[in-house]
C-alpha cells in the first residue's frame, strides 16, 4: 500500500472509494508488527483500531465524518485515555488503568481520530534518548543502533517508519522537537497554556505542552487546531480563541527572522548541523527574508536552569506515586514507611530518581533561594529577553539538536552530556513559546537533522504558514 | 501519680504569677461549600467512607486542581469581616510531605502570598474590657484525608472524603495572654464564620479544629519565650485545658533551669496531658514552592466591594448597639447574637415591638429554651416575630399577664404557630376581665389563708409578698392585672399592721 503522507489525501482516496479506512488500519498494523524491533509502541489497540475504521468510514462516505477522519495516529504513553493503561514509561504504573480520559485524547476521538496505541517514551517524559522507558530503549528507523530522541521516542519513530499517520507527543524541554530532529519529521511545541494538560500525566507543570508528531506542516496545524484551546479542566490553559491553523497556511511576504550567533559557535555543535543552519539561513537571506545575527547572552544558563526548575516541579509532581492508593506497591512492604520506600525505590527508574532527588534538593529549606528562586529569576531575564528578540523578529531560527542522533548506550552514563544535548530546545520551553522542528537535511550517513523555528507566543499560525513555506523552499535543493 | 504531677503541685500561685502567656492561634474552619476546593465532588459531612472522591481529590496521574470560586468568596468574606488588607493578587504554594491520607504527596496552600493578611478580631473580656486580636492572616487550603488505625487489625483504613474539602486557615498573632482569652478569641472566631454562613463551626465533627502555639516569659519581658504547638485541639474546653497545663508545664521547667523544647505537642483529652507529637529536629521541611497549577489569582477590587456591600451585620456591631442604644446588658447583648439566626430574629422583633427589655427577655427566655429542646432552627418553628410582639404588647397593656402569657399563649402559638394571639388568649379565657371588687374578694381568701405571713410581712419581712401574689394568681386563675393587684395587696397588706 502507498505510505500516505498527508490526511487530505486519505480522506479523498476513501471518498473516491479507492481505500477503505479499515485497509489503512490493517497496514498499519502489519508495519507496526513488521517493525517490532523498533519497540515504538508499547501497545497497540488493534480491535479498537479496526472497529473505529469501519465507524469512520461509513461517516466519511456520508458526510458527517469530523476534522481527523482517516487520522491514524499513536499516542505517548504518558496520555491518558479512558479503561486504557497508562504507564508513563514507568514500572511504577506499570498496568495502571486510567478512568478518565485526557482533554487531548476526548477531542481527537470527537474529531474522529483512530487511535492505534500508546507509544513507548522515556519514564515520565525524563530523558532525551528514549533509553529510560521502563518498556526498553526505541530504536531510531533510519539507524537501528541509534536512539530516536526522547522523550517521544516511540511517538516519533512511529511517524518516521509509517508505523501511523501522526503521534501525540508532549513536549516539556524539546521532547517532541528533538525526536522530531533525530527522526526526520515535523515536530510542535505550542505555546505553553494553548493546549490543555487535563490527563497528561506531569512532568514538569509550567512547562509540559502535548505536541504533534507528523509528517507534514498541514497535518501539524491540522491536530493542532483540534486540540488547541481553553480546557475548564485545566487552569492554566488560555482562553485566547483557537485560529483554523489549516486555513492560514499559505505564505506570502518577507519575514524577519533572528539567529543567534551564540547557536553557532556553541561547544559540542556537530559541524553538518552548523552548516546545515547556515546553509538554511543562506537560502532564507536569498529569497528575500532579512535573517540577522541577535545574540542571545544567555544561552550557558538555559540547560541548568530548565533542570532545576523542571526537577524541582518533578519531585513534587511524582509525590503521588507512592505505592498507597494506585500503581505499583513493593511485596516487600511492611508498614507506611517502607511502602513509600520500597515502592518508589523499585517503581522508578534511575534518571527519575536522580531528578526527584535534585529536586527535592533545590527546594529544601537551605538551599531554595540558592536554586530554585534564583533560577525562577533567570527563567524570568531568557523570557523578557526571548520575547524581546521577536518584538522585533518573526522567528527565532537555529538548529533542533547540537547534533545527528547519538548511538544507544553512548551517553547514558554521563547524565550531563544528556542534559546539555537540550541546550537548543529549552529555551522555548522557558520561554513558554511555541517551536516547531522541520526536516530540513541529513548528514552524510543520511541520519536526519532539523531545524528549528521559534514563534511569537500564541503565533502558531505564523509559525505553520512560515514552517510550510520552508520546507517548500529548502525542498528545491 | 508521675512526679511532674507531685512537683506542679508545690508551684505555688507566687511563682506562677511571675509568668505571663503568650498564645497565638491556628485555626482551621472547614467551610460549608457545595463541592471540595479543587474538584466537583461534594464536600458536606458524614457519608460513607470514600464516596466523595473523583479522579482529582484522588489525585490519580493526569488530574489538575480548579479553584471553587466559593472558597475564594468565603475568604474574601471572612476577611473582610475582620478587617484583613485582601490581596487582589494572591497565589497558591505546595507544600510537601508524604502521608497516607495526602493523595497527591502535597497539599495546595498559600505559604507566601495569601488571600488576606493583616486584620483584627475584637473579643470581650469578663471585666467588660476589650481587646484587639490581631490577625497575622487568613489563607485558603485543602484538608487532607482521614486516617484510620484502630478499626482494623493489621491495616490502617483510609478514607478521602475529606481529602481536598476547603478550609481557611485563621492565623493570630501571639496576642492572646490567658487561657480565658483564647478561649474568648476561638469562640469569637466561631461566631464569626457561623455568622458569615462560611462554616458551622462545629469543633466536634472537626469542622473548627484549633492548633495553638503557647510560650510563657516573665512579666515585663521583651522577648518571646521558646513556644510549642498544640495540636488538634476539639473543643473550647480543651484548648484551656492545654493551655493551662502547658502554662504550668513550662513555667515548671524555667524554673528547674531547664530549657524548653520548640516541639510539635499532642493534647490528650482524657488525661489533661500534653505530649511530644515531634520534636524539632523531627521538623519536616515542607519545601514549599508555587504551585505551577494554578495561575496567581486576580480578584477585582469591584467585586471586594459588593461582597463587604453584601456583608451581615456582625455580632461585635450587634452587641455594641443593643448595649448603648437599646440599654441591654452584655449579658443580654452577648446571648442574644450568639447565633445569627437568633439575632436576626430579635432584630425582626424590634423592629415591630420597641419594648427592647421585654423583647430580648422573649427571646433569651421561652424561645431560646424552645430551639434548646427541640434541636431546631429557628426559621423552623414558624413562630412570626409579630406575634410575639402582640404577646408582648398584651403583657404591656395589662391584658394578660405575664406568666399566662409565657406559659400558656406562647405553648400554643409553638404548636399552632400560624394563630392568632388574641384568639389564642380568647379561647384560653386568659384576658384579665376582673373588676376591683373581684380582686378585693380574691385578695381577702389568700390573706386570710397566710395569718402569719401577714404578721411576718408587718415585721418588714416583704420577701413574702410573692407568696401572696403567686395564691392570688392561683385563685383567680391568672386572670388578674399584676400591677393592680400588687398595688392593691400591699394596702391591704398595711391595713392589717
Amino acid at each position: 500500500m502507498e505510505k500516505y503522507t498527508t490526511l487530505s489525501s486519505v480522506q479523498q482516496d476513501i471518498k473516491d472509494s479507492k481505500l477503505h479506512l479499515r485497509q489503512l488500519v490493517e497496514a498499519y498494523l502489519q508495519r507496526i508488527e513488521e517493525n517490532k524491533h523498533l519497540n515504538a509502541f508499547v501497545e497497540v489497540f488493534a480491535e479498537e483500531a479496526r472497529s473505529q475504521a469501519e465507524i469512520v468510514n461509513s461517516r466519511l462516505l456520508d458526510g458527517t465524518a469530523g476534522k481527523l477522519a482517516g487520522m491514524v495516529i499513536g499516542i505517548k504513553d504518558l496520555i491518558c485515555y479512558q479503561n486504557h493503561i497508562v504507564s508513563a514509561g514507568s514500572k511504577i504504573l506499570d498496568n495502571y488503568r486510567s478512568v478518565f480520559s485526557s482533554t487531548v485524547v476526548e477531542r481527537l476521538l470527537a474529531e474522529d481520530a483512530v487511535i492505534i496505541g500508546r507509544q513507548n517514551c522515556d519514564e515520565f517524559a525524563m530523558g532525551g534518548s528514549n533509553e529510560n522507558s521502563f518498556h526498553g530503549p526505541v530504536k531510531n528507523n533510519a539507524d537501528n543502533s541509534r536512539v530516536p530522541g526522547g522523550s517521544s521516542g516511540g511517538s516519533a519513530v512511529a511517524v518516521q517508519a509509517g508505523l501511523c499517520m501522526a503521534s501525540l507527543g508532549t513536549d516539556t524541554g524539546g521532547s517532541v522537537r528533538q525526536p522530531a530532529a533525530f527522526c526526520g519529521v515535523v515536530g510542535l511545541k505550542p505555546t505553553y497554556g494553548r493546549v490543555s494538560r487535563h490527563g497528561v500525566i506531569a512532568y514538569a507543570s509550567s512547562f509540559d505542552q502535548v505536541g504533534p508528531i507528523t509528517n507534514s506542516v498541514e497535518d501539524a496545524a491540522l491536530l493542532l487546531e483540534v486540540i488547541a484551546g481553553h480546557d475548564e479542566y485545566d487552569s492554566t490553559s488560555s482562553t485566547l480563541p483557537v485560529p483554523a491553523y489549516t486555513q492560514q497556511l499559505d505564505f506570502s511576504g518577507k519575514k524577519r527572522i533572528a539567529y543567534l550567533p551564540e547557536t553557532l559557535t556553541s561547544e559540542g555543535l556537530d559541524p553538518e548541523v552548523k552548516a546545515l543552519t547556515e546553509k538554511t539561513i543562506k537560502e532564507l537571506q536569498e529569497a528575500g527574508h532579512a535573517v540577522e545575527p541577535i545574540s542571545f547572552p544567555y544561552l550557558d544558563f538555559v540547560v541548568p536552569t530548565y533542570y532545576i526548575l523542571t526537577m524541582a516541579e518533578a519531585s513534587s509532581n511524582l509525590a503521588r506515586y507512592d505505592g498507597v492508593h494506585y500503581g505499583y506497591r513493593s511485596p516487600n512492604a511492611t508498614d507506611l514507611e517502607s511502602t513509600y520506600k520500597k515502592s518508589r525505590s523499585e517503581g522508578f527508574g534511575a534518571e527519575v530518581k536522580r531528578r526527584i532527588l535534585l529536586g527535592s534538593f533545590v527546594l529544601s529549606a537551605g538551599h531554595y533561594d540558592a536554586f530554585y528562586g534564583k533560577a525562577q529569576r533567570v527563567r524570568r531575564v531568557i523570557r523578557e529577553k526571548t520575547d524581546e528578540i521577536l518584538q522585533d523578529h518573526d522567528f527565532i531560527l537555529l538548529p533542533t539538536t547540537p547534533g545527528p542522533a547519538f548511538g544507544i548506550g553512548e551517553k547514558t552514563d554521563d547524565p550531563v552530556t544528556m542534559y546539555l544535548a537540550d541546550i537548543f530546545t529549552v529555551q522555548a520551553s522557558l520561554a513558554g513559546i511555541p517551536a516547531i522542528s522541520l526536516p530540513l537535511g541529513e548528514t552524510k550517513t543520511n541520519l536526519p537533522l532539523g531545524i528549528q523555528l521559534i514563534g511569537k507566543r500564541f503565533g502558531e499560525s505564523e509559525l505553520l504558514a512560515f514552517s510550510k513555506y520552508i520546507l517548500n523552499v529548502t525542498k528545491s535543493r | 501519680m508521675t512526679a511532674m504531677d507531685t512537683e506542679q503541685k508545690v508551684m505555688t500561685e507566687e511563682v506562677l504569677n511571675k509568668y505571663e502567656l503568650v498564645i497565638g492561634l491556628e485555626i482551621h474552619a472547614q467551610l460549608a461549600t457545595k463541592t471540595k476546593i479543587f474538584s466537583s465532588d461534594p464536600a458536606f459531612f458524614g457519608a460513607e467512607p470514600n464516596k466523595h472522591t473523583t479522579p482529582v481529590s484522588l489525585g490519580l496521574p493526569g488530574t489538575l486542581p480548579k479553584i471553587n470560586e466559593e472558597v475564594v468568596t468565603c475568604a474574601v468574606k471572612l476577611g473582610l469581616a475582620t478587617h484583613c488588607k485582601i490581596n487582589l493578587v494572591n497565589r497558591f504554594d505546595r507544600k510537601n510531605y508524604f502521608y497516607a491520607d495526602l493523595p497527591k504527596g502535597y497539599q495546595i496552600t498559600q505559604d507566601e502570598l495569601p488571600i488576606c493578611q493583616k486584620g483584627f478580631i475584637v473579643i470581650n473580656l469578663k471585666d467588660k474590657e476589650e481587646k484587639k486580636i490581631r490577625l497575622n492572616r487568613i489563607h485558603m487550603e485543602e484538608d487532607a484525608g482521614k486516617s484510620m488505625h484502630d478499626k482494623d487489625d493489621r491495616y490502617s483504613l483510609i478514607d478521602l472524603n475529606r481529602a481536598g474539602v476547603p478550609l481557611l486557615e485563621i492565623v493570630s498573632e501571639p496576642d492572646l495572654r490567658s487561657a480565658e482569652e483564647a478561649a474568648a478569641y476561638l469562640s469569637e472566631v466561631r461566631r464569626i464564620v457561623r455568622y458569615l454562613d462560611v462554616c458551622d463551626g462545629n469543633m466536634e465533627e472537626g469542622s473548627l479544629r484549633c492548633d495553638a502555639n503557647i510560650s510563657v516569659r516573665l512579666k515585663g519581658a521583651a522577648e518571646y519565650g521558646c513556644r510549642c504547638e498544640v495540636k488538634n485541639l476539639n473543643s473550647i474546653r480543651n484548648l484551656q485545658r492545654a493551655v493551662n497545663y502547658e502554662f504550668r508545664r513550662q513555667v515548671q521547667l524555667i524554673e528547674s533551669g531547664e530549657r524548653i523544647d520548640q516541639n510539635t505537642l499532642n493534647f490528650d483529652a482524657a488525661t489533661g496531658v500534653t505530649s511530644v507529637l515531634r520534636s524539632k529536629e523531627m521538623a519536616l521541611d515542607y519545601r514549599y514552592f508555587p504551585e505551577p497549577d494554578l495561575p496567581p489569582l486576580h480578584l477585582s477590587q469591584d467585586w471586594v466591594d459588593e461582597l463587604r456591600k453584601e456583608l451581615p451585620v456582625l455580632p461585635e456591631q450587634r452587641i455594641k448597639r443593643y448595649t448603648s442604644e437599646l440599654g441591654l446588658s452584655e449579658y443580654d447583648a452577648s446571648l442574644l447574637t450568639n447565633d445569627r439566626s437568633v439575632a436576626d430574629f430579635y432584630e425582626e422583633l424590634i423592629s415591630v415591638s420597641s419594648n427592647y427589655k421585654s423583647a430580648a427577655n422573649w427571646v433569651i427566655g421561652p424561645v431560646q429554651s424552645l430551639l434548646n429542646e427541640s434541636g431546631k432552627e429557628i426559621s423552623e418553628l414558624g413562630i412570626p416575630a409579630s406575634a410575639i410582639a402582640e404577646i408582648i404588647q398584651l403583657v404591656e397593656e395589662g391584658k394578660v399577664n405575664n406568666s399566662a402569657a409565657t406559659q400558656q399563649i406562647f405553648p400554643v402559638l409553638t404548636a399552632s404557630p400560624g394563630k392568632q394571639v388574641n384568639e389564642i388568649a380568647r379561647e384560653l379565657n386568659l384576658f384579665i376581665d376582673t373588676n376591683e371588687d373581684d380582686l378585693d374578694a380574691f385578695i381577702e381568701q389568700a390573706v386570710s389563708k397566710y395569718p402569719d405571713k401577714v404578721v411576718e410581712y408587718n415585721k418588714g419581712k416583704k420577701g413574702v409578698l410573692g407568696l401572696f401574689m403567686g395564691e392570688l394568681m392561683k385563685v383567680s386563675g391568672g386572670k388578674i392585672d399584676p400591677k393592680t393587684a400588687n398595688k392593691l395587696l400591699i394596702s391591704k397588706l398595711e391595713s392589717l399592721k
